[in-house]
């Protein structure tokens, strides 16, 4: 019997088996992926795939699904591949959602990770103005937003990132309020690491786990409320999206329903496998659940 | 007694599993231990023993399904309590079996005045009327001497110290007079002199009710101040028991004659004439209040002084210990002079330059001279970073190649005994002595003058704990470092410092040679210190163990 203490313990297998050992426990969220890899393969292959411009005429209005192989999904009322603009549609609704969750991301990170590392009047003033944007409607902001800047995509995805930074900026400071009392961070300073160096390169890893859940659910917020904005004719008319689509196809929609359900059918797997990823992840990230 | 009644509590055979992918598949395997009326039996054992898990099978507190009984029998007074339904052991709870926990904070209801926790129990247990019961509780809060039982008896938990937390959960488990007391860790979470005032309290009461204890601790100088009997548990196993004199002084099995072999024992190291070494660390008139944040309606609270004109001197090769009870100020000091903590007035010179005076620029130059190493091993090493990252940090901020300073940091490896193939794991695959080891790497990566330990062995078991002391003492000698080293645990103390500064409430009050402070204490509170070390009347027997 020995009770030297300078064995170590054979290795754990690398950090990305154990994560992949994790998040493949969770059958939901392995489904979130399959429909996940699907939406990405759709925005991807779009051009390939279903060649021609979602926009331009490629058959008779309103021919019902299934009926001409040359557009199986139908088309609406002018004629417009429903196909096409399902997959032209996955590339904005993933480009919306991937660009303005970054956006919302950077900037609540920036101020939560400065109000909750400096304390103080600097935490007052980041977030009183934290809470004044969560006071007003995130729609109704957005609206605003569009309004002012116009219907362009980009300023679309800017605005939709604007509305959504609040929700993570709380998050990170809380997150860091608690690591910046940890012995490591002590340790740190002690060997002379620079402020930034402490709020960058210690804290935030230690703080990025639940901010990457967050993520998904900014993501699948962020398409719902592009759609919402198409629906609302407020979209960028140049672009096939989803919300457009619908938005469209409602002056049909007794006539024709296949219009707005198709679209509508493609959110709603799309907005789901956001938040069974998100779920997977948090099974996969969260250090407190071990096997 | 003249009759031989049943004993108290019969464990025959006591097997519990632990769930598939755990370290082993029973966290006891075949336990047999008997607890007589009147006596008290201490279950020792390092972390992951079992110890705890062993109260909860008693109690039917255990975490089911995962972790359950799996074998063998639970006897208390002659009676099985395997298979006993939810209602039946919630009779027992309390009523006949009642359990001490070691963290009287946790254990207590914030919400609930101590009063009324003291009265739930009898409310459930007893048919006594309010007035009854509030009269019992007062006798119980009187019996446990704690001052103006009925003051304390309308405070909340959180106005009261925590050796007299203690003394309510000792109060409230005894006040239906169990037969058996269970106490798990009841001192760990206390200062020495209290640690010793509770022990006192849970004997003389345990004599008058003549109740059975089972008591679970870590610490040999506890068993050597309380029990009757003792057993020894290795990983689920029991390796030794008998009486108490048998085992702390003619240990049979080699992992018991190891744990004995590593208490350290309270003779101060041989005195150094090293005493015209350069100073490297000297504090003069150091000050540190904390203002108190007022509430909104409680008005303002009185500010804490920590620290009150601390003056000290540390010289090359030497290890100055600061020892004190906690709120003695001592943390603070060590975070003062590393500058962690802003000081209100004084200075820290560092070979001649104040550390205090210094600008952030100046003094990010001058940590890397002064290093620190924390007293949590796993709350200290950023679990994101590779350990080889984690040495190496320091020297790369302060301007080494990273290629060399990775190379470096293997080297320090091997100094603090690790193998180099631990330079790209991550902390938590390593255990807590391990994790201190590579924290003072860390410290050492930047061959500083000085290192500051901040209770560096406080959070390991004794085995450990002896290791890395020893590692420390071998490498202050080979590399000529100097070491403030804080600790509440003098038998630590004894064995690695040269002088020792007793601090009491932010003051120090006695400073001079370990040696002769031990020998000869001058002022109270430093009398009273050393007369409370658990055990002090037992000396460790030396033993070769093949273990060391």
């Amino acid at each position: 019997m020995t009770l030297a203490d300078t064995e170590i313990a054979p290795p754990e297998p690398p950090r990305y088996v154990m994560f992949w050992r994790r998040y493949k426990r969770n059958r939901a969220a392995l489904l979130g992926l399959v429909l996940f890899v699907l939406v990405v393969v759709m925005a991807l292959t779009a051009g390939i795939i279903d060649p021609g411009d979602p926009l331009r005429r490629a058959g008779d209005p309103l021919t019902p699904p299934f009926v001409n192989w040359a557009t199986p999904l139908g088309t609406d009322q002018l004629g417009r591949d429903v196909l096409s603009g399902v997959f032209y549609g996955a590339r904005i609704s993933l480009l919306i959602g991937v660009v303005a969750t970054l956006v919302a991301i950077v900037i609540g990170v920036v101020i939560g990770a400065l109000a909750g590392h400096f304390g103080g009047w600097v935490d007052d003033v980041l977030m009183r103005i934290t809470e004044a944007f969560q006071t007003i409607p995130n729609f109704v902001l957005l609206l605003t937003l569009v309004a002012i800047m116009g219907s362009k995509i980009e300023w679309i995805t800017l605005a939709i990132g604007i509305v959504s930074w609040t929700a993570p900026a709380r998050m990170v400071r809380a997150e860091f309020m608690s690591l910046r009392n940890r012995e490591f961070v002590d340790a740190a300073r002690n060997l002379g690491v620079s402020n930034t160096s402490i709020i960058f390169r210690e804290i935030l890893p230690n703080a990025l786990p639940p901010i990457v859940v967050y993520a998904s659910v900014i993501m699948a917020l962020s398409i719902l409320m592009e759609s919402a904005l198409a629906f609302l004719a407020l979209g960028d008319p140049n672009y096939a999206s989803w919300g457009n689509m619908i938005g469209q196809g409602r002056a049909v929609l007794r006539s024709a329903p296949y219009c707005a359900v198709i679209p509508g059918i493609a959110i709603i797997l799309t907005v789901l496998s956001f938040s069974l990823l998100g779920e997977g992840l948090n099974d996969a990230l969260n250090p407190r659940q071990k096997k | 007694m003249t009759q031989t009644p049943p004993p108290v509590l019969d464990l025959c055979k006591l097997e519990i599993s632990l769930p598939k992918g755990a370290d082993r598949p029973y966290a006891l395997e075949g336990l047999d231990l008997t607890i007589n009326a009147g006596e008290i039996v201490c279950l020792v054992g390092e972390s992951g023993s079992g110890k705890s898990l062993c109260a909860g099978a008693i109690m039917g507190l255990l975490p089911e399904p995962h972790v359950r009984v799996t074998g063998g029998a639970i006897r208390f007074m002659g009676e099985e309590l395997r298979g006993k339904s939810d209602a039946e052991m919630r009779k027992l709870r309390g009523a006949d079996i009642s359990m001490i926990f070691q963290e009287p904070m946790t254990a207590l209801n914030p919400q609930k005045t101590v009063g009324w926790q003291i009265d739930e129990v009898l409310r459930l247990h007893t048919k006594m009327t309010k007035a009854e019961r509030k009269a019992r509780a007062l006798e119980m809060l009187e019996r446990v001497h704690i001052p103006e039982p009925a003051s304390a008896y309308n405070a909340y938990p959180h106005q009261i110290s925590g050796g007299q937390r203690q003394r309510v959960m000792i109060a409230m488990s005894l006040v239906l007079s169990p037969k058996l007391i269970i106490a798990d860790e009841p001192t760990t979470a206390l200062d020495v002199t209290t640690q010793l005032q509770i022990l006192k309290l849970i004997r003389e009461l345990q004599e008058e009710e003549g109740a059975g204890v089972l008591f679970i601790t870590h610490d040999f100088g506890v068993v050597a101040e309380i029990a009757d009997k003792v057993a020894v548990l290795c990983r689920g196993e029991l390796v030794e028991s008998g009486t108490t004199d048998a085992v702390l002084n003619r240990p049979q099995h080699p992992y018991t004659r190891a744990l004995i072999g590593a208490v350290p024992a309270l003779t101060p190291p041989p005195v150094k004439a090293a005493s015209d070494a350069p100073v490297v660390l000297k504090g003069t008139g150091l000050k540190k209040t904390f203002a108190a944040r007022g509430g909104l309606l409680s008005g303002k609270r009185k500010a804490v002084t920590a620290v009150k004109d601390l003056t000290f001197e540390l010289r090359q090769g030497e290890t100055l210990g600061v020892v004190g009870e906690s709120g003695s100020g001592k943390t603070t000091v060590s975070r003062i002079v590393t500058r962690l903590l802003e000081c209100d007035q004084g200075s820290v010179e560092l070979d001649g330059t104040d550390l205090l005076a210094a600008t952030p620029k100046e003094l990010r130059a001058l940590r890397q001279h002064i290093q620190m190493v924390f007293q949590d091993p796993m709350a200290s090493l950023n679990p994101r970073k590779r350990v080889v990252d984690l040495i190496a940090q320091g020297p790369i901020v302060h301007g080494a190649d990273p290629k060399k300073a990775r190379e470096d940091a293997k080297r320090l490896l091997e100094l603090v005994e690790l193998s180099p193939a631990a330079a790209n794991r991550f902390p938590h695959e390593f255990s807590g002595g391990q994790r201190q080891r590579i924290g003072i790497a860390r410290a050492l990566a930047m061959e500083p003058k000085v290192i500051v330990a901040d209770e560096p062995v406080s959070a390991l078991d004794v085995s450990v704990q002896a290791q890395v002391l020893k590692l420390l003492a071998d490498l202050r000698d080979r590399l000529n470092l100097s070491l403030l080293f804080v600790t509440h645990d003098l038998r630590v103390a004894a064995q690695l410092c040269d002088r020792i500064i007793v601090m009491q409430k932010g003051e120090i009050v006695e400073s001079g040679l370990t040696a002769e402070v031990f020998a000869n204490p001058q002022h109270p509170y430093t009398q009273n210190l050393l007369s409370s070390i658990p055990g002090r009347d037992w000396t460790p027997p030396s033993l070769h163990t093949d273990a060391a």
